[in-house]
Formats: structure tokens, C-alpha cells, sequence
């Protein structure tokens, strides 16, 4: 075949993509620490106050970049657990639950900050709104999805069933998204629309744009990071899994 | 540079409890994340050592 020059499918065995793994990782983790200064830099102390939020709306600078990484996650969870089931691949599974527990952590971080957001903002904490409660079902199913496969004995089976669990899951992310559309919310809309642009200062738009890519190359360097230990998990009896570790 | 002082910087107009109590958390929980993947890796790799200790034991 004309296209398939670079063949993929090497990097589907899981000896192989460790090594890939290890060389991506440093490059992602410097990435995310130089982009959080500079975003940070921009964020609190170049962006000017807030006229109607004060300087409360800075926490925007790791809430938005946070709840993106929680949908960006997911999908990346359930599509690596799709290929999983449909290739049977070993390694799509185990992308997907090392990527799991980094999805909860930013699920996590996003309904934290915005419930210390909306206190100053809204007078409240929490509201049973269809956006924060979309969000917090999505905290619900990375947590299902980590003890379902943590129950099952047999790792296969493990991998399928959860599979199945992130795939009817995923319907929950566009319900997160466009929920402040479809619904009457006290969340405010998307402050970047593909349609109308952004409605923000360029300050804020710039801290807030950095700020979510340094979140994504920390994902990526952790998600990398804890695939590895996966892999070394799995492929334990493996004579290069057991060099790897020392143990022979 | 939008600050007079760094305790301008540090009182966030009167939010600073709200921002920095988000800054803080999640400094901490992604630390704490970093951590944990370590810890997996040494608890792992001393797992081996063992099994491997006890094997060489056996014979």
C-alpha cells in the first residue's frame, strides 16, 4: 500500500512503545513546566482585573484547561478502549487505563476550582445545574471505570467490560459540553465558540490558551508515564520487562 | 504587571482564599499524582526483587 509507509502497527506491541514512551515523555514534561510559567506569568500578573468578577475569575486559568482535559481525557480513554475491543490489541487497553486516573484527577481539579469559583460568584458552592452535574457524573464513571476493571481478576475480561462501561459513557461528554446550550444553567457559555470567536480579553484568552496546553502536555507526559508502569505490570514475566526492572 | 506589592499579589483583591485555595489544590493533587506513579514503579520492580530472592531461596 501506497500510504503505509510508517508502519503503526509496530508500535502496538507493547515492548516497543514503551521504549517510544520513554523518549516522548521528558519532551511533553519540560513542554507542560516552561508552558505553566509562561501561562501562569500571563494569567497573574500580566491579565488586568475582572470589572465584574474581580480577581476571583483567575481561577479561570486552571478550571477551563482542567475541565477540558476531563473531556479530552474520557474520549481518549474510550476511544483507545474501543480499539482495545475491536483489535483486540493489548495496548489500547492498557492506554486506556492508564488513562483513566489522570481523566479523575482533572474531573477532580475542574469541580474543585469551580466550586470555589462559584462561591464568590454565585453565592454557592454547589448547584444541582446541568453542566456541574453532567461533570460530576463524568467524575462517577472514571471512578466506575477504574473499580470495574480493579474487580475483575482475569485482565482480558477486565479490559473488555470496562471497555463496554466507557463506551456508553461517552454519551455523557457532549451532554457535558453542550449542556449550557441546551439547558437554562447558571454556568455561564463557552467563552471560545467556534462560531463567534472568543469573548474575552486578549490577556485572559492568551494565559488561558498556554495554560491549557501546558495541561495538555503534562497529560500526556503523565498518562505516558503511568502506561509504562502498566505495561511493566502486565508483561511482568517478559524477559525485557524483567531487565527492565533489574530482576534478572 | 497589574500588582502594587506581592501583598496585593497574594490578597487577589479580597478572593485570595478562593484562588489560591484552587492554585494550591491543584498543585497538590498533580504532585501527588506525579508521586504516585513513582511509587507504583518501585513497589512493582521491589515486588519482583522479592519473588525473584525467594526463588533463588527455593533452590
Amino acid at each position: 500500500m501506497q500510504f503505509s509507509k510508517i508502519n503503526w502497527f509496530k508500535f502496538a506491541a507493547p515492548q516497543r512503545f514503551y521504549r517510544l514512551a520513554g523518549q516522548i515523555i521528558p519532551w511533553c514534561g519540560a513542554l507542560a513546566l516552561v508552558l505553566t510559567v509562561i501561562g501562569l506569568y500571563v494569567g497573574l500578573f500580566l491579565a488586568p482585573v475582572d470589572a465584574q468578577q474581580g480577581d476571583s475569575y483567575r481561577i479561570i486559568f486552571i478550571h477551563v484547561p482542567s475541565a477540558w482535559m476531563s473531556m479530552v481525557i474520557y474520549l481518549a480513554m474510550a476511544f483507545w478502549a474501543a480499539m482495545g475491543l475491536i483489535f483486540n490489541t493489548r495496548l489500547g487497553a492498557m492506554l486506556a487505563t492508564a488513562l483513566a486516573p489522570s481523566g479523575a484527577l482533572m474531573t477532580f481539579i475542574a469541580l474543585w476550582t469551580g466550586a470555589l469559583w462559584g462561591k464568590p460568584t454565585w453565592g454557592t458552592w454547589w448547584v444541582w445545574d446541568a453542566r456541574l452535574t453532567s461533570e460530576l457524573v463524568l467524575l462517577f464513571l472514571y471512578i466506575g471505570f477504574m473499580s470495574l476493571h480493579a474487580a475483575i481478576d482475569d485482565p482480558r475480561r477486565a479490559d473488555r467490560a470496562a471497555a463496554l462501561l466507557a463506551l456508553i459513557g461517552a454519551v455523557n461528554v457532549p451532554i457535558i459540553y453542550f449542556s449550557v446550550t441546551w439547558w437554562n444553567t447558571l454556568h455561564q457559555g463557552a467563552s471560545i465558540s467556534f462560531s463567534k470567536g472568543a469573548t474575552i480579553a486578549t490577556p485572559m484568552l492568551l494565559g488561558m490558551l498556554v495554560m491549557a496546553l501546558a495541561f495538555w502536555a503534562y497529560a500526556i507526559a503523565i498518562a505516558l508515564a503511568r502506561l509504562r508502569v502498566v505495561i511493566l505490570e502486565r508483561e511482568q514475566h517478559a524477559q525485557w520487562a524483567r531487565a527492565e526492572l533489574g530482576t534478572v | 504587571m497589574v500588582w502594587n506589592s506581592w501583598s496585593d499579589f497574594f490578597a487577589m483583591g479580597g478572593y485570595g482564599l478562593y484562588v489560591w485555595g484552587s492554585f494550591g489544590v491543584t498543585a497538590a493533587v498533580l504532585a501527588a499524582e506525579i508521586w504516585s506513579v513513582i511509587a507504583r514503579r518501585r513497589v512493582l520492580s521491589q515486588r519482583m526483587h522479592d519473588a525473584a530472592n525467594a526463588e533463588l531461596g527455593e533452590v
